[in-house]
């Protein structure tokens, strides 16, 4: 491996701009993208499975960290927009015929609008009373769910295809993991770039200091809107994946809890760091299946721990995110930061 | 930009006409007038509790004043909201550093660039081309920002670990980033040794002289605003006390009262006057 660059080298501001800047950096992607394609083809469908769960997870992360993490919007109604891609993807495939394609970007654009509209109070809104309004649209659109039945079909749930595209079908779970891995890695990317300029300067901003950002020429309640629209958008696009994928809905799968689920994922793994939501959603959807695993290789001294594994999981995540939240509040990101400081002049740290 | 030809007969780039503010029953400004001229470093001083840095709030639009209006270029701009009053020139720094904690140096000066770029939220993620071109074009503006600011060293540091010093020349920065006709600085000495605070009336003074900008000033360090500014205007309870050069302010007798505290005088010379 060769040295790194210890000092500033850079001859424009271009370079300067460049994502990957060393070569070790570029490298270690390049492996990364190598094993990405390669590795699944060995994993079984159960690994397969938790993999292709933790790449919606990361897209919706990447939404509600927008929203949160950047623009410093609480929302505790991620779970219903997740919903709301969830069943305009299905109702579009399997009702109205559209091809998948269409039917995913169009999912994201429709949540997108209800984001919008579920966004309009965020402008006199702050803080907790924001997160009041939010918990508002959660549960209308919960209740729009159960009782808009023409299109949900209610309770019963929703049966949904795996989706085609050019008639190739994703309908195995290595076939889906491309599908989700590659929507994956765009959403970062234009999420990444979206924080980078006008737009996402605009959203910390409005963050980090409202009135300077209006006295700066900023729109707030523009900018505002149009972090709800992106986040809910990238809401969208998991939901639709996760009802192409899961086959089957119903309005049980878009409680709030699925909306502080998200929220635990961005505090856990960093909000306002985009590298945040991948390590959140990774954390948060391999810790059941661990907890899952680890109390059946236990159940043989203590058969009780199955029957308790509900309460034990549930005990587990806020144990976790109190621990965040006190050791490391910035998440996981910012622990990531440190070993990547650490290891940047290693071996010669002083 | 009609209004362009109106400004280029008169001298006038700012004017305030009676301007009365209040909140419940307290009385922050009390048919207040004035008017800057093109060019000027103009200050306002005043005892604590004047109402100066109310009536930046008003000229930047963050309050609307009961009584009165604000003209810029002959325009009224007393109802336009902050983010409609920033695109015709004006910026504005504040008392309190009210910098963007979680960005670096260089993202608040960028941010200060806001009104000059275009690229959309589908541009800027998409990253290519022109979203491209235009980040390397205002990041050369902002980097001659930071050249003459003398901040080169600290362009990718978090904002939140600059010393206060530091802070507040970003903020100058930030504000200057937006190519402003009219700079308002809220006390951008205060809290500053000698030092820190002759580097600032250095960078004001070239502000003003090498960009043009005519520069509105709140400052309590009276060294600094009687050897700088064009035009002193006094505030004292909501009320105007006296305008001028330095020199005849710092020799009227109301003003003299006012800042040695004497109540009985400024009652006589209020009546006087």
């Amino acid at each position: 491996m060769s040295a790194h660059i210890c000092g500033d080298y850079k001859t424009s501001y271009k370079e300067d701009m460049v994502l990957f800047q060393t070569f070790a950096s570029k490298f270690w992607l390049g492996v990364f993208l190598v094993l990405l394609c390669v590795v699944p083809c060995f994993l079984d469908d159960y690994l397969l499975y938790v993999c292709n769960m933790i790449g919606i997870a990361i897209i919706g992360a990447l939404g509600l960290n927008i929203l949160t993490g950047f623009t410093g919007q609480i929302s505790l109604g991620h779970g219903a927009f997740l919903g709301i891609g969830a069943y305009a993807s299905a109702y579009m495939v399997m009702d109205l015929n559209f091809p998948f394609f269409v039917a995913l970007p169009c999912a994201g654009l429709v949540t997108a609008l209800f984001g919008m509209v579920f966004g309009i109070p965020s402008l006199r809104l702050k803080g907790l009373y924001l997160a009041i309004a939010t918990l508002a649209a959660q549960f209308i659109i919960e209740y729009l769910m159960v009782h808009v039945e023409g299109i949900t079909n209610g309770v019963l749930g929703k049966m949904v295809d795996f989706p085609e595209i050019m008639g190739f079908s994703f309908d195995t779970d290595l076939k889906y993991f491309y599908l989700v891995a590659t929507l994956a890695i765009v959403a970062t990317i234009i999420s990444n770039n979206i924080v980078r300029t006008r737009s996402g300067r605009a959203f910390i901003a409005i963050r980090d200091q409202y009135i300077s950002a209006e006295v700066m020429g900023v729109n707030l309640f523009k900018y505002k809107l149009a972090a709800f629209a992106f986040s809910s958008f990238l809401a969208g696009i998991a939901g639709s994946l996760w009802a192409h994928y899961v086959t089957i809905i119903t309005p049980e799968h878009f409680t709030i809890g699925v909306s502080i689920e998200y929220l635990a994922m961005i505090i856990i793994g960093g909000m306002g760091h985009i590298i945040g939501s991948i390590f959140g959603a990774i954390f948060m959807v391999l810790l059941p299946e661990v907890l899952r695993t680890m109390s059946g290789a236990l159940s043989g001294e203590f058969p009780m721990i199955v029957n308790l594994f509900a309460a034990i999981k549930e005990g587990v995540f806020g144990l976790i995110i109190i621990g965040f939240l006190v050791y490391e509040p910035d998440g996981m990101a910012h622990r990531w930061q440190m070993i990547k400081a650490y290891w940047k002049l290693w071996p010669f740290s002083y | 930009m009609q209004a362009e030809s109106v400004a280029l007969e008169s001298p006038v780039l700012l004017e305030a006409e009676s301007i009365s503010l209040s909140f419940g029953g307290v009385n922050a400004l009390l048919s207040v007038s004035f008017q800057v001229e093109k060019g000027d470093i103009y200050s306002i001083i005043g005892p604590n509790g004047a109402g100066k840095s109310s009536m930046f709030n008003v000229i930047s639009g963050l309050y609307r004043p009961q009584r009165g209006r604000i003209l810029y270029k002959g325009k009224d701009i007393t109802a336009l909201p902050p983010y409609k009053i920033a695109p015709l020139g004006i910026a504005r720094s504040f008392q309190n550093v009210e910098l963007f904690k979680g960005m670096t140096v260089l993202d608040n000066l960028m941010l200060g660039r806001h009104i000059h770029m275009r690229a959309g939220l589908f541009s800027g993620g998409l990253f290519f081309g022109k979203a491209q071109k235009e980040e390397l074009k205002h990041r050369e503006v902002v980097e001659e920002i930071i050249d003459f600011l003398e901040i080169e060293h600290i362009r990718k540091k978090p904002v939140g670990t600059l010393s206060y010093g530091l802070q507040k020349r970003l903020e100058l920065g930030r504000a200057l980033a937006l190519e402003p006709e009219l700079l308002l600085l809220d006390e951008p000495m205060a809290g500053m040794n000698l030092e820190e605070t002759e580097d600032m009336a250095r960078f004001i003074l070239d502000i003003n002289q090498e960009r043009l900008t005519t520069v509105l000033l709140i400052e309590h360090d009276m060294g600094v605003v009687m050897d700088i500014s064009d035009k002193v205007t006094v505030l004292n309870f909501g009320e105007l006390l006296a305008s001028g050069t330095p020199q005849e302010v710092q020799q009227n007798p109301v003003v003299i009262s006012a800042y040695l505290g004497d109540e009985d005088s400024v009652f006589l010379a209020g009546r006087a006057g």
